[in-house]
């Protein structure tokens, strides 16, 4: 019998540990508004920082967001797993049509992509034009020393070596956004390899995230990448400037990021599905994107649907002057007051 | 070693071939199990071993169900394909089965030698003053994060591959190498502890009929632990397959099939790992799950071939005897 005792008490341990573990896992639930969102990993820290103050601000309302991906943030908020989701690149209309409810687009900061480079013993900083951009990352251009790297860079000694091309081996938003900048400088690029967050690399190697990117090309003498203007200036990388579509070299900055989201106001369609690299207008730098918010126009919670509201008006206003610090570029004016008004289609 | 101390005799690796409850000599049977201890005991472990078939079962479902969409559009196409292009929806794996299946080779071509080699040092030859530091160390080497293995083969091994005469220095033998050095512990881990298991009497025996150590080792205490030896392999060569973090920071992420081994490459894992978060059609995710269904697939075939060939071996092994 105490064979049986002892498998008894084993029992009861086992069931009493696995029934509070399901317990302890509830969120304990009073008077508050819990939001869910998943997403775009580009923005997470500015969003975390928002999340966080407006909480701080107000106590009752929570909002719980997941970076895992805008491809995850699409599907989860076309599901309604999510009440609200991110993304890098804006909607398929495709996926839009599939989506279970109708969902609107609101851009919520800026970004912009750079090249990088290592080449030992350069002096001063490389210029870049789509032309050679498109060219070495299609594998035309080979060599530094190239006559077309040449013309733009005079007064510069280009070494006479092999281009390692470096890009990113995961999926992002930022080689959306490089390569969306690349197929409107180049037909070529446009036809053979395309837009997307992960595309068929004609040439190079590939590194996972930012931190994979400059870690190759630190380790890769000659090479050339691309990564985000934020990781760059956190980790002193250096970087080349860009002539944009008024033939000015600009170098990325808040300023210039903010000035390519200005010039897209004019023409800005409704639904804020736009891109804007290779805007027209001379300040601006012509690798940037939005990163936007993904929020159904009907949202079946009334508590949850007031949240939600009242959070994008606190992040046009106040929630923007985070995003500096954060080094993420802001919205500009035009921008703010059309989602604004944008804001007020959604119901609850 | 599951044999009894009561039917392993001199040569007691025989046994090993034979079913566990294969007719001894002398056979000890358990009293009739009448005590509701001994049939709860018996119900418990049946369940979890049913729970390990039944969760196989359905984790190859769920890969299949999910991948549908793929397997419709391509077919065997996926298999032969070498293209991988999300924007243009055109997905054939090949590259992927390729850099899986060469890093994991150099892996175990490296590692198998020298896994057990240390395990021999450590068991037979080394004093224990010596063995149990070694031995405590190889077992944190198991448990150091891949991302950390990956952090060093970037910063270390493939600076030094590229002084070798690698063209970029990441490429499929930098991380065949670097996987080689995640898998050693494993395999001496546990070959070292099989070793430790071999009865005394088998090594009293070859040494009283005038054996060296050497010859002690290699004909009668590697024999008698073959199977251990072998499973420790098996389970080194199913962690090469799968490894994502630390091969995809190395191996240079091109899908391309090079015979070269110092050319980049790409591993079935590591591009699931890389685009799952940012797939963002229906047919790109199942693509990636129709890669990792192969994965799956990929594993079997090589641990069935694996013991095939050991039971070869094994069966010669014996004829020789």
């Amino acid at each position: 019998m105490k064979e049986v005792k002892r498998f008894l008490v084993f029992a009861v341990i086992l069931g009493v540990s696995l029934i509070g573990s399901f317990v302890l896992a509830q969120p304990s639930a009073y008077a508050q508004v819990f939001i869910n969102g998943a997403g775009a990993t580009f923005p997470y820290p500015v969003y975390s920082k928002w999340f966080d103050e407006y909480h701080k601000a107000h106590p009752e309302i929570q909002i719980n967001y997941q970076s895992i991906g805008s491809g995850g943030g699409i599907r989860q908020v076309s599901e309604l797993t999510v009440d609200f989701g991110a993304t890098d690149g804006p909607m398929t209309d495709e996926q839009l049509e599939k989506a279970k409810t109708k969902l609107l687009h609101f851009p919520t900061v800026l970004g912009a992509v750079v090249p990088t480079y290592n080449i030992p013993g350069l002096t001063g900083e490389l210029r870049f034009t789509g032309e050679i951009l498109s060219g070495i990352f299609l594998g035309e251009i080979k060599r530094w020393d190239d006559s077309r790297i040449a013309k733009a860079n005079p007064g510069i000694k280009l070494p006479s070596e092999n281009i390692v091309v470096i890009h990113r081996s995961d999926g992002s938003g930022t080689t959306y956004v490089w390569t969306d900048y690349l197929a409107k400088v180049s037909r070529t690029w446009e036809g053979k390899v395309g837009r997307g967050t992960s595309v068929n690399w004609p040439v190079g190697l590939g590194g996972k995230g930012n931190e994979g990117v400059s870690a190759l090309i630190k380790q890769t003498p000659y090479s050339i990448g691309y990564v985000e203007l934020i990781y760059a200036e956190q980790t002193k990388l250096p970087f080349g400037s860009v002539q944009n579509r008024d033939g000015a070299f600009v170098k990325a900055t808040l300023k210039s990021t903010s000035a390519a989201a200005a010039s897209a106001a004019k023409n800005m369609p409704s639904d804020f599905r736009v891109s804007i690299t290779n805007p027209p207008r001379e300040d601006a730098y012509p690798i940037a994107s939005f990163t936007w918010l993904l929020i159904p126009e009907a949202v079946a919670d009334p508590k949850k649907g007031k949240a939600l509201v009242d959070f994008l008006n606190w992040m046009l206003k106040d929630g923007q002057k985070y995003a500096a610090e954060l080094l993420y570029a802001p919205l500009p004016k035009e921008v703010i007051t059309m989602e604004e008004k944008a804001i007020q289609r959604i119901k609850y | 070693m599951a044999t009894s101390p009561i039917t392993s005799g001199f040569s007691g690796d025989e046994t090993d071939n034979l079913p566990r409850t294969a007719e001894s000599p002398v056979e000890l049977k358990p009293r009739a199990g009448t005590s509701v201890a001994d049939r709860f005991f018996r119900a418990l472990t049946l369940a979890f071993a049913l729970f390990i078939i039944v969760l196989t079962l359905f984790i190859a479902f769920e890969l299949y169900k999910n991948s549908l969409l793929s397997i419709e559009k391509f077919g065997w196409r996926f298999l032969r394909g070498t293209t991988w292009d999300p924007v243009f929806q055109n997905f054939g794996a090949l590259p992927f089965l390729y850099g899986t299946l060469v890093t994991s080779l150099i892996a175990l071509m490296i590692a198998s030698p020298v896994g057990l080699g240390v395990a021999i040092f450590l068991s037979e030859l080394a004093p224990r003053w010596l063995s149990d530091p070694i031995a405590f160390m190889v077992e944190l080497l198991a448990a150091i994060p891949s991302v950390l293995y990956g952090l060093i083969g970037v910063f270390v091994l493939v600076p030094v591959m590229r002084n070798l005469g690698a063209t970029y220095g990441v490429g499929m033998l930098t991380a065949g190498i670097l996987l080689a050095v995640m898998i050693i512990p494993f395999i001496t881990s546990i070959s070292r502890e099989v070793l430790m298991a071999v009865p005394q009497a088998q090594r009293e025996a070859a040494l009283s009929l005038g054996a060296t150590q050497w010859e002690m080792v290699w004909m009668a205490v590697l024999p008698y632990a073959r199977s251990g030896i072998a499973g420790s392999i098996f389970l080194a060569l199913a962690r090469a397959l799968g490894e994502t973090m630390a091969v995809t920071m190395v191996i240079g992420n091109r899908p391309e099939i090079k015979f070269s081994l110092f050319e980049p490459g790409y591993t079935m894992a590591a591009v699931i790992a890389n685009e799952f978060t940012e797939a963002t059609y229906d047919l790109y995710i199942h693509a990636l799950v129709e890669v990792g269904l192969f994965l799956f697939a990929v594993t079997i075939i090589v641990n069935a071939l694996a013991r095939l060939l050991i039971l070869k071996m094994a069966n010669v092994a014996e004829v020789r005897e």
